[in-house]
């Protein structure tokens, strides 16, 4: 089945590839979409959020069993793998350049403080002077049991959007290598852990290192991309799957380079020294 | 059916920022490295350098010219407001 562990190298290291490509950009956006159901719970009430986050969860799971499915059993491995490579391409590279970009100071880093208490302050502004936008639906803010329909909606696109990248990422991973059942589960993985930190800590994760996970995954899913795409076009690489390392190791010197480089493009500061500007 | 052509507004919404977004060339970069593919599927050598080597000079590209546009105020890119905003009814 998908979920058994081949016994040779190359397909183990193709493996161990996926499952941390996937673990890391599971990771990073759950700790976004975790930030949005933390300060819906706070700001309007646990067991709505709660339960808005966990119908975004089960319709993304129900994606991946209705696209990766037949995606596996009806497209042609070939053409799969062009698709699923120009995917991770585009969005691998996106990752990256946004990590540099970051990495070098030229843009401001995720702030998941600023995020939470945006939201936490809107949502609570909301509690106010809007409860019961959903037309009916909506409860009271805050209050015991009855549903908040703003906290659930909140939360549920919340997960549902940042889920939605993973979703991708488990689709195309999982299924291009045929272990579409192995991507999902680390991707559920990551979900339990992130979930598990954010409840022990109970707030937002602004102390991970989310742009080092991002630059990572960038790494991964580019690699991976120019891989799938060379396959899937009658590329051979020398070593097969071996090759991703190689690709691996390549971006991984590329991004340190970029991120060199822009770092030495940033505007001295005249005064006081600020290795990330503000804008 | 305003309830479908919403979904369907959203869908291409998530595509368009998806494929597009503030980084247009990395479809062009996509379109490029696949075209270069199916070219060189002979060449397994040269296919094996050269497609590294063109997603990264796109990268190298795209970021230069981003860091001219991340000199512009960052707030609008990380303004969390669409997400926390519930939908419309």
């Amino acid at each position: 089945m998908a979920l058994a562990w081949p016994l040779d190298t190359m397909h183990t290291t193709s493996t161990l590839i996926l499952i941390l490509a996937v673990f890391g950009a599971s990771s990073v956006e759950m700790v976004e979409a975790l930030t949005i159901v933390v300060a819906a719970g706070v700001s309007r009430g646990w067991r709505s959020a709660l339960e808005g986050a966990a119908t975004a969860v089960v319709v993304l799971a129900l994606l991946v069993g209705f696209i990766g499915v037949p995606l596996i059993h009806y497209v042609p491995i070939d053409t799969l793998r062009v698709v699923v490579g120009a995917l991770l391409l585009v969005l691998g590279l996106a990752w990256l350049r946004k990590a540099i970009l970051r990495a070098s100071g030229h843009k401001a880093p995720h702030d998941e403080d600023r995020i939470y208490a945006e939201t936490v302050a809107e949502l609570s502004g909301d509690a106010s002077g809007g409860a019961g936008r959903d037309g009916g639906g909506g409860g009271v803010a805050g209050g015991g049991k009855s549903r908040d329909g703003v906290a659930f909606a909140v939360a549920f696109k919340g997960v549902f959007l940042e889920g939605t990248e993973v979703v991708l990422i488990v689709v195309s991973l999982g299924a291009s290598q045929g272990r579409l059942g192995l991507a999902a589960l680390s991707a559920g993985a990551a979900a339990v852990v992130v979930a598990g930190v954010g409840v022990l800590v109970a707030r937002q994760l602004s102390e991970v290192p989310e742009n080092t996970i991002k630059t990572v995954v960038g790494v991964m899913l580019t690699s991976f991309g120019v891989f799938w795409v060379g396959e899937g076009a009658g590329v051979r690489w020398p070593g097969s799957d071996l090759a991703i390392l190689g690709l691996v190791g390549f971006f991984v010197l590329v991004t340190l380079a970029a991120t060199a480089w822009m770092r030495s493009l940033l505007p001295v500061p005249e005064s006081v020294p600020s290795s990330v500007p503000s804008s | 059916m305003t309830v479908l052509r919403r979904s369907l507004r959203a869908f291409g919404d998530f595509w368009w920022d998806f494929l597009i977004g503030d980084s247009p060339e990395f479809v062009l970069a996509t379109g490029v490295i696949i075209a270069l593919a199916f070219l060189l599927d002979e060449g397994r050598l040269v296919a094996t350098i050269v497609l590294p080597l063109v997603a990264a000079a796109f990268l190298l590209g795209s970021t230069y010219r981003g860091r001219k546009r991340a000199a512009r105020p960052a707030a609008q890119e990380e303004a969390p407001a669409s997400r926390v905003s519930p939908p419309t009814p």
